[in-house]
C-alpha cells in the first residue's frame, strides 16, 4: 500500500518540493494537501506584476487544478488545517476535513507583520501577501486616490509601483532615511529614490507612524512627531513573520521559525518544514531560490534518494519595478575587513560595487545596469578568488578585463545550481532543454523551463548556459525579425526594398525567402508600409495587407460595427458641421461621443453603412482607426485666453491640414499649446509644440498611452514657419527610420534624441525632408470622399445579396 | 442539403472576402491567392469576431479582433489558440464565374444525419 504523505501549505514551497518527488518517484506516496487560500498554486513573486498591470491572476498560476488530478492529489483548497495530532499522525481542519499521513511536510509560508498600531484593524488597511490583498489593492483604486506604503522596502516599493500604476497618489512611509535599506547602501538607495520620484513615488522618510485614524475605514495616517497625512488605503510592508503557530501546538521545535536539521526534518521524525516557515542553521529565508532548494533536498529525502543535504543558501535580491533595475547580494556595505570596488555615473544612473574580503566576493549591489549580476553572483556563491581581477570582475570584458567570460563562469556552474531562481530551474535542466528537447534561443528555454519566464534576471546567464553548450554560433541570437516569417530585422527588409528595387510584399517575401509563403498579420502590414514609403508614387497600396481599420477606414467595434470620427481640425467645429453630425446620427442610430482628441466619434454603424454616412456628413476622414496622423490638438490660445502668448487655433490648425493623412510607421498625435500652462497637453504629444513670449519650444516623443513618457525639448524657435518645417522634417524623418508599429515614444528612446537632433540639424537636411514629405503627401486623397464617389470601392462594403432560397434544388 | 449560388468570382478579389446570408447564418467566402474559394462561417471561434475582415495569408485568416489564426480547409483555430469554426462545401466554376455553397436545408439537420437526408 502507498504511503501518505500530506502537505500543509498549498505554495511555492511545498508545492515545488511535490513536483521534485514525482519526478524522483511518481508512485510512492498517496498525496494530500491543504491550502488555506481558495487557489491553486501561484507564483506570489509575480503578484507585484499583477498589481503592475504586467500580468494577469491567470498568467500566474503555476499549477492549474488539472494539474493535482493528473498527479492523482488530493486538493482541499480553502481549507485550513487548525489541528495537527502527532501521535495519532493525523491533521484536522476546521470545516471538519482531516486526514491521516505517514509524513508530513509543513510549508506554511509567513504571515505579513502588521504593526500593533491603534487603527490598524481599520477597514482599507491592508498587507501585500496574496492574491486577496492583490484584489484589494486594484478595487481601492477605482473608488479612492490616496494609498500610504508603510515600508521602503522591496515589497513595499513594489505595491507603491502599483498602485502608481493603478493611478493612485502614492507616498512611501520608511523608519529610515533610506529606502531599501536592507539591500542597499545610502548612494545606491538615493539613486533610487530620485529615479522613483521622477515616476511620481512620493516619500516619507524618517518617519515613525503611531496611529491610523478615521471611522470605519482610513481617513489618515499620523506619526510619532504629530505631524498627519491624509489616506484612503494603507498597505503595511514592514516585515513578515514565520508562519509556526501549528508546529509550536503540537510540540514541535520553535526557534524564530520551526527549526530543522539539514535533511528539512523537524523535531519530529515524520515532519518536516520547508519554505518560509522553516529555520536552518538560524537563518530564515524570505526568498524563493533556497526554498526550492529545500524542496529539493526534501524530494530527494522522501522519494529515498542519497542527497548531500541542506548546505544553506546565499541569496540576491532584484527589485521589479519597471525601468528601475536593482539587484543586491550578500553583504554590500564596507565594513574594517572589506575593500570594495566601485563605480558611479550619474549620467546614465549606474551605480555598481561589489565588496571583497580574502580576495573573495561577499557582497554587490547593482543599479542601473544589472546585466552582469548573474555573472558577479555566480562568482560569489562559489566563493572564487578573485584577487588582482577585481575591477574586471565589476567592469566586465567592455573595460579589457576579458580573463573572466559569462560562458566559463556558466560552464564552471554545477548541475543542480539555480540558475532561474523565481521558477526554481537549476542549471541541468537548461542543460537538458539544449540537448534533449532543441532549445537554441532564450525564448525557447522560457517555452521548455519556465528559466526567465518571471523576473527576467537570470537572462544572461541563460545566453551563457546556451553559448557554452552550442557554442556562440549554435544560439539563436534574440535577433528578432519583424516577425515570425523572417529573421531580417527592419533594416535589412528596408535596404532590399531599396537596392533590389522590389515593389510588392509578394516579391519582398519571395527574394527574402519568408518562411510563410504569404507571411502573416504582422509582416504584411509592415511590408505595405515599408513599400509604400520608400516608393511613394510607383507602390499600389495593398489593401489586402491593411488591417481593419485601415481597410474600412473605421474603428471595428467588438460587434463588427464601425465608429466614425470625422476631421475637426485643431479640436474647432462649427454649427453647420455639428447639424450634419447629429442628422447622421440620428438617422444612423448613433451613440455620439466626444473623444479624448477634442472631436466627436459616432459610434454603432453598420459596415454597409459606412458610405452614405460619410457622404451625408461630407467631412474629410480623421483617420481615427489609422497608423497615420490623429489629432492636432489645440488650446484656445492668445484669440481668447488672458496668457495665451500665440494663436495656437491657427497653428494647429495648419499644422493638421499639412500633415493629415500621412501615413506614419504608428499613429502620431500633436498638439499646440500658447502658454507653459500647457492646457493641449503638447508634452505627451508624438509631436508638441508649447509657445512661450517670443517663440515655441518643440517636443517631441512624448506618449500619454500605455506607458507614458513626457517629450524631450527638441528645439526652440522663433517663427511659425520655422515650427511647420521642423515638424515635418521630423515627422518624416520619423517616417524613414522607424519600425512598424512603433510609436516615436519608442523610436527616440531607441535612436536616441542626440541622433534625431543631428538628423534635422541642418536647414538643407530639413528642407530636403519636407520636400520628400510633402511629395508623398501630394498623392494622397481623402478616403472616405474617394469611397463615395468610386463604385467599384464602395460594393466591398455591401454584403451579397441574398441569394434566392426557394425553390433551390435538393440534392 | 443543398446547392446554393450566391456570388460571382468577379465579386471577391484575390485575398479579400464577402459576406453572404443564408438562413441567418453569415457565411465568409475568401478568395485564396491561387484563386480557390473557400467558405466558413463569419464568426471566431474565440469571440465572434468577423472572420472576413481578417488578412488572408495563404489558407489561413488572421481574425481582426484578437488575431486569431484560424485554417480556412478545415476550420481550425492554430496553436497556441483551440476552437473550430464551421466550414461549407464550396464550388466555384471558372467558365461560368458562379460561386456555389452546399448547405443544409434550413436549421434542422446537423451534419452527421446528412445521409439519411431523402432525395
Ligand atoms: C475614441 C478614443 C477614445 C475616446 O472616446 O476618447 C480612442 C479609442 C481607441 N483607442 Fe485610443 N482613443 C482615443 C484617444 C486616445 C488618447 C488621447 C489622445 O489622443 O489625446 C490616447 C493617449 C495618447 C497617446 O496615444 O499617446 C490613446 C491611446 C491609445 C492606445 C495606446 C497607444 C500607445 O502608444 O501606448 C491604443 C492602443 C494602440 O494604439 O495600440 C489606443 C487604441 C484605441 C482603439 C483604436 C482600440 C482599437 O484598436 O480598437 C480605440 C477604438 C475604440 C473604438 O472601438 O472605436 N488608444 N487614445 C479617442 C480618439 C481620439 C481621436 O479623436 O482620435
Ligand atoms: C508581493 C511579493 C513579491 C515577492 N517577490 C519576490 C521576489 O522577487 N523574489 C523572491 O525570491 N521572493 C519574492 N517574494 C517572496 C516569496 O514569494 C516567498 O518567499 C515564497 O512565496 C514563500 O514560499 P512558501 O511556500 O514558504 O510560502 P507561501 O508561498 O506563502 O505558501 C504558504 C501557503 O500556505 C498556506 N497556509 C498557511 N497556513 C496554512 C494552514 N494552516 N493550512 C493550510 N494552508 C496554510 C498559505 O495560505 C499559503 O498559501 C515575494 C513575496 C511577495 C508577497
Ligand atoms: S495654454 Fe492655457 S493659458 Fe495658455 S493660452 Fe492656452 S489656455 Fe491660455
Ligand atoms: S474574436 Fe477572433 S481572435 Fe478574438
Amino acid at each position: 500500500m502507498k504511503k501518505k504523505l500530506v502537505l500543509i501549505g498549498n505554495g511555492m514551497a511545498g508545492v515545488y518540493c511535490i513536483e521534485q518527488l514525482l519526478k524522483l518517484n511518481p508512485h510512492r506516496y498517496q498525496i494530500t494537501i491543504f491550502g488555506s487560500e481558495p487557489h491553486p498554486n501561484y507564483n506570489r513573486i509575480l503578484l507585484s506584476s499583477v498589481l503592475q498591470g504586467n500580468s494577469s491572476l491567470k498568467d500566474i498560476v503555476l499549477n492549474d487544478w488539472d494539474w493535482y488530478m493528473d498527479n492523482g492529489i488530493t486538493l482541499h483548497a480553502g481549507h485550513k488545517v487548525t489541528k495537527v495530532n502527532t501521535s495519532k499522525k493525523i491533521v484536522h481542519t476546521d470545516s471538519g476535513i482531516s486526514a491521516p499521513y505517514d509524513e508530513l511536510i509543513l510549508a506554511t509560508g509567513s504571515l505579513p507583520f502588521m504593526l500593533p498600531l491603534p487603527g490598524a484593524d481599520k477597514e482599507g488597511v491592508i498587507a501585500f501577501r496574496d492574491i486577496q490583498d492583490c484584489e484589494t489593492m486594484i478595487e481601492t483604486s477605482k473608488k479612492f486616490k490616496k494609498g500610504i506604503v508603510i515600508g521602503g522596502g522591496l515589497l513595499g516599493l513594489e505595491a507603491a509601483r502599483g498602485l502608481l500604476n493603478l493611478h493612485m497618489d502614492v507616498t512611501v512611509v520608511h523608519l529610515s532615511g533610506t529606502i531599501m535599506d536592507r539591500q542597499l547602501d545610502p548612494t545606491a538607495s538615493l539613486m533610487l529614490q530620485r529615479e522613483l520620484e521622477n515616476q511620481g513615488m512620493k516619500f516619507l522618510l524618517e518617519k515613525n507612524t503611531e496611529a491610523i485614524l478615521g471611522g470605519k475605514r482610513v481617513t489618515a495616517v499620523r506619526f510619532k512627531d504629530g505631524s498627519k497625512v491624509d489616506a484612503d488605503l494603507v498597505v503595511m510592508a514592514v516585515g513578515i513573520k514565520p508562519n509556526t503557530a501549528l508546529a509550536r501546538e503540537c510540540g514541535i521545535e520553535v526557534n524564530r521559525a520551526i527549526v530543522v536539521d539539514d535533511y528539512m526534518q523537524t523535531s519530529n521524525p515524520h515532519v518536516y518544514a520547508i519554505g518560509e516557515c522553516a529555520e536552518h542553521r538560524g537563518t530564515v529565508y524570505g526568498l524563493v531560490a533556497p526554498l526550492f532548494e529545500q524542496g529539493a533536498v526534501l524530494a530527494k529525502r522522501l522519494a529515498d534518494v542519497d542527497g548531500e543535504g541542506y548546505q544553506g543558501s546565499v541569496v540576491s535580491a532584484k527589485l521589479k519595478v519597471s525601468e528601475v533595475n536593482v539587484f543586491s547580494a550578500g553583504q554590500f556595505s564596507d565594513s574594517g575587513d572589506t575593500r570594495s570596488v566601485r563605480v558611479q555615473d550619474d549620467f546614465a544612473g549606474v551605480y555598481k560595487k561589489i565588496v571583497v574580503k580574502d580576495g573573495k566576493i561577499i557582497g554587490c549591489i547593482l543599479f542601473g545596469d544589472t546585466s552582469d549580476s548573474s555573472r558577479i553572483f555566480a562568482l560569489m556563491r562559489r566563493g572564487e578568488n578573485i584577487f588582482g581581477k577585481e575591477k574586471e570582475v565589476l567592469l566586465g570584458e567592455s573595460a579589457g578585463g576579458a580573463n573572466i567570460s559569462g560562458v566559463e563562469f556558466a560552464a564552471a556552474m554545477a548541475d543542480d545550481e539555480i540558475v532561474c531562481g523565481c521558477n526554481g530551474v537549476p542549471k541541468g535542466t537548461i542543460i537538458q532543454a539544449i540537448q534533449e528537447k532543441g532549445c537554441t534561443s532564450v525564448n525557447d528555454i522560457k517555452y521548455c523551463t519556465k528559466a526567465s519566464g518571471s523576473c527576467g534576471g537570470c537572462k544572461p546567464l541563460v545566453a551563457d548556459l546556451l553559448a557554452h553548450v552550442l557554442g556562440d554560433d549554435g544560439v539563436t541570437t534574440v535577433k528578432e525579425g519583424i516577425c515570425g516569417c523572417t529573421s531580417l530585422g527592419r533594416e535589412e527588409v528596408v535596404e532590399a526594398i531599396r537596392s533590389m528595387q522590389l515593389s510588392t510584399s509578394k516579391e519582398v517575401m519571395n527574394v527574402l525567402g519568408w518562411e510563410n509563403p504569404e507571411g502573416c498579420s504582422k509582416c504584411r502590414p509592415a511590408l505595405n508600409y515599408y513599400l509604400g514609403m520608400v516608393w511613394p508614387e510607383e507602390h499600389a497600396d495593398e489593401q489586402e495587407s491593411r488591417f481593419v481599420n485601415e481597410r474600412n477606414h473605421g474603428n471595428i467595434q467588438k460587434d463588427g460595427t464601425y465608429s466614425v470620427v470625422p476631421r475637426m481640425y485643431g479640436g474647432v467645429t462649427t454649427p453647420e458641421d455639428l447639424r450634419k453630425i447629429s442628422d447622421v446620427a440620428i438617422k444612423y442610430s448613433a451613440m455620439v461621443k466626444i473623444t479624448g482628441g477634442q472631436r466627436i466619434d459616432l459610434l454603432g454603424i453598420k459596415k454597409e453603412d459606412l458610405p452614405s454616412v460619410w457622404g451625408e456628413l461630407d467631412m474629410p476622414s480623421g483617420y481615427a482607426y489609422g497608423k497615420a496622423l490623429r489629432t492636432v490638438k489645440t488650446c484656445v490660445g492668445s484669440t481668447w485666453c488672458r496668457f495665451g502668448t500665440q494663436d495656437a487655433i491657427k497653428m494647429g490648425t495648419d499644422l493638421e491640414k499639412r500633415l493629415e493623412r500621412i501615413n506614419t510607421p504608428a499613429k502620431i498625435k500633436l498638439a499646440v499649446s500658447a502658454c507653459p500652462r500647457n492646457c493641449a497637453e503638447a508634452t505627451i504629444k508624438d509631436f508638441g509644440v508649447v509657445a512661450i513670449d517670443g517663440g515655441c519650444e518643440l517636443y517631441v516623443g512624448g506618449n500619454g498611452g500605455t506607458d507614458v513618457r513626457k517629450a524631450d525639448l527638441l528645439v526652440k524657435v522663433k517663427t511659425e514657419e520655422e515650427v511647420v518645417e521642423w515638424a515635418m522634417a521630423y515627422v518624416q524623418h520619423y517616417r524613414e527610420t522607424a519600425n512598424y508599429n512603433e510609436r516615436t515614444s519608442k523610436w527616440v528612446e531607441r535612436i536616441g534624441l542626440d541622433k534625431i537632433k543631428q538628423a534635422l540639424e541642418k536647414r538643407e537636411d530639413r528642407l530636403a525632408l519636407k520636400e520628400r514629405i510633402e511629395h508623398w503627401l501630394s498623392f494622397t486623397k481623402d478616403p472616405w470622399k474617394e469611397i463615395v464617389e468610386n463604385g467599384e470601392l464602395r460594393k466591398t462594403f455591401d454584403m451579397l445579396p441574398a441569394p434566392n432560397l426557394v425553390g433551390g434544388p435538393e440534392l | 442539403m443543398r446547392r446554393i449560388v450566391v456570388a460571382k468570382l468577379s465579386d471577391i478579389s484575390e485575398k479579400r472576402s464577402r459576406v453572404v446570408r443564408i438562413d441567418g447564418v453569415e457565411i465568409a467566402l475568401f478568395k485564396l491567392s491561387t484563386g480557390e474559394i473557400r467558405a466558413i462561417e463569419n464568426s471566431c471561434p474565440h469571440k465572434k469576431g468577423k472572420l472576413s475582415e481578417g488578412i488572408v495569408c495563404d489558407h489561413h485568416v488572421f481574425c481582426p479582433l484578437h488575431d486569431w489564426k484560424v485554417n480556412l480547409d478545415d476550420g481550425l483555430a492554430q496553436a497556441p489558440d483551440e476552437g473550430c469554426v464551421k466550414t461549407y462545401e464550396v464550388e466555384w466554376d471558372e467558365k461560368s464565374g458562379e460561386i456555389a455553397l452546399y448547405t443544409n436545408n434550413g436549421n434542422t439537420i446537423d451534419e452527421g444525419s446528412s445521409s439519411r437526408w431523402p432525395t
